[in-house]
């Protein structure tokens, strides 16, 4: 490994010197990476010094690490060299509004059916939108301002509340948890910086809409969530990526921290482009994502639909650490045509009376191969814990799959865990019902494919939730039959 | 390197010069054709070495705490003092097969055998070896094959005795057949790896029971390989009843193969051992086939037991149910790993599972890892998996109609254990276990 790292800085030293120190044009890193990219990273974004130390800590101990061979997934060998680490959307100045945005830029979105404005207006959600890895436009900053919320790009952030993020950024997911998570501590480019203070009810949904945009970009954000004493967030990330041919890498890091009393809402729809029929292209979504309940009556709810990526590979977790705190996670996975997933939760019990549930529900179409994989951990001290898991799969097609990979350790003879798990098909009778009825086979499974995923559809915003329910529809077109 | 692979180097070197002195003892045997398997068996280990606690098969259960000890190979010693082995009880069972193993090694003059005649055999490895030469062949190793892993194939290496059930087609068994496996740990740590087969041709009928016992307090380990071939349209009652020493460790894997129409059912109980590994694979080559899996731990002092299943639903129309439940106090530690497989062509599959635990103490560990791995659509499957304690209700229901703690608590883990108990269908094995059951809950804490 080091004699390789060597070679990478030699090859690599001689861009250095015409690299990063004079060309203040440039939009894209060369490939590849190495101390000297990730120092470019940190001066294009004018990051203080603590920044860039913590970034190339992450890196050596990235160097020492080795990917992840344990997921239901396979896939041929990333080659890290072969990424771009940084590439920035064609904008020099700073947009004072909406307007000013590259109109390119609004067309994707157009495009995409993310009605931005209509949102803005409608919805009254804040839009963090980050393209690229650089937050181009955040709205609805001042009305927060005036809550003293703090809803912000990662990049200003730690500009602008460094205190924050020096405490807080690598608390609960290390940067050596994992090879992405440390890939992820050194070279995040941007992301989504939270913070609502003591005894505030956040008034509005939060959200941002990641976009991965240039070819070979991995795209590698960092989301920090901090919810003071007493204080509530819902919190919504949508994702749609463009069709590329080429795989891409997306490695995100998500932490979420609620304090005594306070609770945190993280709703995420995923659909980035899962790659063709035959399992060509399609995005790889290797995410961390992790909360800590650290104080008393602490709430953490997670809530996802993921249809998109062609290889899902995301377990948001929950530490219990307060007592009383609750985690709860709700997921639909649909996968279709070759996509894999290996998606499920960590839930740690380390403090008293805590509770958490699980309910996941997996669909598996085409030749896809869908697995939940979760953890139940009660720890010693956790007096009276309480969990409740529930998955169950959905079978459409006689070349998918779907596992189921539970782990449970108890070690507190209080403790109460339950898990049930089922797996089936739509049955011919209810199927019979429907088309009787004069419903089309299509809108009949998407109609018994939403009863299904009700339960989860239910905990997201309700414009989220619309979404979903024809998110969930589309990604089954072709399916049946 | 660390600790635990230079140990694994060790153990594998011990091996090797085992398997040649072992060679050299068997006088022109090894030209044989079981002998082919053990040499393909011994290479096994030197190219792969055994599995350390990395290996997500062995997650909760660290191998090295298990080979830790300096163990001789049984085989290699001599016969040794049989007094003190005492078999008055399993004998007491009047019209019951008993075939008693001492540290591997069959002994006769312990053992009794009622069931004779046509299409019948039921008597040790060696013996089989010569009267059903054939047969042996084309069943030995055939399932326990190299690939489960190093502890399979140290089995197969050394694989010379062990029990031998065959019923020929259309031949029913009607007595049991009780398997006693005794470790002599009062003078050596030995090491013996006993290997069963049982074979049920077409129709047949039979039902076996091994049991494990443990005299002296030497540390022992038992790695043993049991390998069952179902024939069409055949039943067989199959129960493993672990009573070991607080020293021994046991290591065990049945492999079963059930053509169509065949009902198999197994019931492990372990509440006796050190560490303990159970490894029960059934794989469905034919349509219709019927199986049960029950499984029953009941552990207290530092106690570590295992228990890996899996049922491979390889061709569709079969059904599968399984229950295993747990009772741990104490500091010990309970692992359970079932696995169902749902091959691709495995259409109208019925598979159920569940994993019930009740702990004790703060210190009582269960990990409960059941996993559903499927691949065809027109199936009904599915898992639950609890762990908790006795409910305060039923406890103050108890307790309120007068019945001191202690009774009412027992009272309660005997209806939970009873569950497990009741599927041993030999009616005097069943009352022996029941009382077992009640003593043993009467003293845990």
């Amino acid at each position: 490994m080091a004699k390789e790292t060597d070679i990478l800085e030699s090859v690599t030293s001689s861009e250095y010197k015409y690299g990063f120190s004079t060309d203040l044009e440039m939009e894209t890193a060369p490939k590849g990476l190495n101390e000297d990219i990730i120092k470019l990273i940190s001066h294009k974004k004018g990051e203080p010094e603590f920044m860039l130390e913590w970034r190339l800590k992450a890196y050596k101990k990235w160097l020492d690490m080795t990917e992840p061979k344990w997921p239901n997934v396979t896939y041929p060998r990333i080659d890290f060299n072969d990424i771009i680490y940084y590439a920035a959307p064609k904008q020099k100045k700073k947009l004072g509004s909406l307007d000013e945005l590259d109109p390119a830029i609004k067309n994707t979105y157009d495009r995409l059916g993310i009605p931005l404005e209509e949102q803005l207006i409608l919805a009254g959600v804040a839009v963090d939108a980050v393209l690229d890895s650089v937050s181009v436009a955040t709205t609805y900053k001042t009305k927060l301002a005036e809550l003293g919320i703090i809803f912000c790009s990662m990049s200003e952030a730690v500009k602008d509340h460094t205190e924050l993020v020096k405490k807080y950024l690598g608390s609960v997911v290390p940067q050596t948890d994992n090879f992405y998570a440390a890939l992820n501590s050194a070279v995040f480019t941007d992301g989504s910086f939270v913070y609502i203070p003591k005894g505030v009810r956040c008034p509005m949904e939060l959200s941002t809409y990641f976009r991965i945009n240039a070819e070979n970009t991995g795209q590698f954000e960092r989301t920090l969530v901090i919810a003071d004493e007493g204080s509530y967030v819902s919190y919504l990330e949508g994702c749609t990526a463009p069709m590329r041919d080429e795989n891409q890498l997306h490695a995100a890091v998500v932490e979420l921290i609620a304090m005594k009393d306070a609770e945190i809402k993280y709703s995420t729809v995923q659909n980035w482009y899962p790659g063709d029929h035959e399992g060509k292209g399609g995005i790889y979504n290797f995410v961390t994502k992790r909360g800590i309940c650290s104080g008393d009556n602490s709430k953490i709810s997670w809530t996802q639909v993921e249809t998109g990526s062609s290889i899902t590979w995301k377990y948001p977790s929950v530490i219990l650490k307060g007592d009383y705190s609750v985690g709860e996670f709700y997921s639909v996975a649909l996968t279709n045509n070759r996509q894999q997933a290996d998606t499920g939760t960590k839930m740690i019990h380390l403090g008293k009376n805590t509770k958490s549930r699980i309910v996941s529900k997996g669909i598996s179409a085409g030749k896809s191969n869908n697995s939940y994989r979760g953890l139940v951990q009660v720890n010693k001290r956790a007096e009276n814990a309480r969990n409740f898991s529930q998955c169950d799969s959905l079978l459409m097609g006689d070349k998918c799959g779907a596992h189921t990979f539970p782990y449970f350790e108890i070690n507190n003879k209080s403790a109460h865990v339950e898990h049930e798990a089922t797996t089936s098909k739509i049955g011919e009778d209810i199927m019979f019902y429907c088309n009787q009825r004069g419903i089309s086979e299509e809108d009949a499974v998407a109609l018994i494919v939403n009863g299904y995923a009700k339960e989860v559809l239910n905990q997201l915003p309700m414009e989220f939730a619309v979404e979903a329910q024809k998110l969930l529809a589309i990604s089954l077109e072709g399916s049946v039959g | 390197m660390d600790k635990i692979s230079q140990e694994n180097i060790d153990l594998k070197m011990r091996l090797i010069e085992d398997f040649s002195n072992f060679e050299a003892s068997l006088n022109g045997q090894s030209n044989e054709m079981i002998h082919n398997v053990r040499r393909d068996a011994i290479a096994y280990i030197n190219e792969n070495g055994f599995p350390t606690k990395k290996f997500e098969e062995w997650k909760y259960t660290n191998p090295a705490n298990i080979l830790k000890n300096d163990y001789v190979q049984a085989f290699t010693q001599p016969a040794g003092d049989l007094s003190g082995i005492d078999v008055t009880e399993v004998l007491a069972e009047s019209n019951a097969n008993v075939l008693v193993f001492v540290n591997g090694r069959y002994e006769s003059s312990l053992s009794r055998i009622v069931s004779k005649g046509d299409g019948i055999f039921v008597g040790n490895l060696s013996e089989a070896y010569v009267a059903h030469k054939d047969l042996i062949n084309s069943h030995f190793s055939k399932l326990a094959k190299n690939e489960k892993g190093a502890f399979t194939a140290m089995n197969t290496a050394f694989a010379t005795d062990g029990a031998v059930v065959y019923a020929a087609d259309n031949v029913q068994i009607p007595e049991i057949i009780r398997i006693i496996n005794i470790a002599d740990a009062r003078t050596g740590t030995y090491l013996s790896q006993p290997r069963n087969i049982f074979i049920a041709g077409v129709n047949a009928k039979a039902m076996i029971s091994e049991e494990f016992f443990t005299i002296g307090e030497n540390p022992s380990l038992t790695n043993m390989i049991t390998e069952v071939f179902c024939g069409r349209g055949s039943m067989l009652e199959h129960y493993k009843i672990q009573n070991d020493g607080a020293n021994a460790n046991h290591v065990g894997s049945t492999q079963i193969k059930q053509e169509a129409d065949s009902h198999y059912s197994n019931t492990t109980i372990s509440w006796g051992g050190n560490i303990t590994r159970n490894n029960l694979q059934a794989v469905f080559a034919g349509n219709n086939t019927e199986c049960h899996f029950f499984g029953l731990y009941l552990l207290s002092g530092r106690q570590h037991v295992d228990n890996h299943t899996l049922a491979d639903h390889a061709m569709p129309n079969c059904y599968s149910n399984e229950l295993y439940k747990g009772i741990i106090a104490d500091r010990a530690t309970g692992v359970f790993n079932g696995r169902i497989m749902v091959r691709e062509d495995a259409q109208k599959t019925n598979a159920y599972q569940s994993n019930n635990c009740i702990l004790l103490s703060d210190d009582a560990m269960n990990y409960s890892k059941p996993q559903l791995e499927i691949f065809a659509d027109d199936v009904k499957c599915s898992h639950g998996a609890t762990t908790g304690q006795l409910s305060d209700q039923e406890m103050f229901y108890l307790r309120s109609r007068g019945i001191p703690h202690d009774e009412a608590r027992a009272m309660l883990l005997q209806a939970f254990a009873e569950d497990v108990i009741d599927t041993i269908k030999d009616e005097y094995l069943r009352e022996k276990l029941d009382k077992k059951l009640i003593e043993i809950l009467m003293s845990t804490r």
